[in-house]
């Protein structure tokens, strides 16, 4: 099981949300997808995608302006 | 059966360009299928060299108002049209390009990115996708 980094610091809508997508369509089952990220209204947008891809959210760290998201595929 | 998305990009205008390439990669980053019909003013984003060629809906002012928009997108780091396209074709999003837009302008396949386009082809072809959306705009 592999651990896929995604940085998404600096980066403004709607890119944080596909940078998600891509590396959830990179990673296996069992991976886990660490984000890091500045966007404010993304910390509440990929949880929210998560929950449509069916995916394990393990944790939503920070504030909205430095936040981290770990994500099980 | 995945849920699908399906948007008529009708306006060839920049800001609803955004608008329409922003929601299209939303929906594809939240698992749906996206389907994309330019006609119209909206196609003539797809010739090349066009993407970000249109004018803004409003307070354009000869190109005054477009690039001063542009200046404060630059400044909040939006994206440019041609990344939101790249992201919308890597994310597996599809394009129709309307073939009677075509007749009536006079646009051949080779002026247009075919590369980008999946589909060639009228109402018939956006009312099959659309009638099994989840979600269909107008833009």
């Amino acid at each position: 099981m592999a651990e896929i980094k995604v940085d998404v610091r600096g980066q403004t809508c709607p890119v944080p949300l596909v940078e998600m997508r891509k590396a959830v369509r990179k990673a296996v089952v069992g991976d886990v997808i660490e984000m890091v990220g500045s966007h404010p209204a993304s910390m509440k947008e990929i949880p929210l995608a998560v929950k449509a891809l069916e995916l394990e959210l393990l944790s939503v760290e920070g504030v909205e302006t430095d936040w981290k998201i770990r994500i099980k595929r | 059966m995945t849920e699908r998305t399906t948007i008529v990009v009708q306006s060839g205008d920049m800001d609803k360009m955004y608008s329409a390439l922003i929601i299209a990669n939303g929906a594809l980053a939240m698992g749906m299928e996206v389907w994309m019909f330019f006609t119209f003013w909206g196609l003539q984003r797809l010739k090349k060299g066009g993407i970000d060629k249109g004018p803004l809906s409003k307070m354009h002012l000869l190109g005054l108002g477009k690039w001063m928009v542009k200046q404060r997108m630059n400044k909040a780091k939006v994206v440019s049209l041609d990344k939101l396209m790249a992201d919308f074709k890597d994310l597996g999003g599809k394009i129709i390009a309307c073939e009677m837009t075509m007749e009536i302008m006079g646009i051949k396949k080779q002026d247009l990115y075919e590369d980008l386009i999946d589909e060639y082809g009228a109402v018939g072809m956006y009312i099959d996708k659309a009638r099994e959306s989840n979600v269909t705009l107008f833009i």
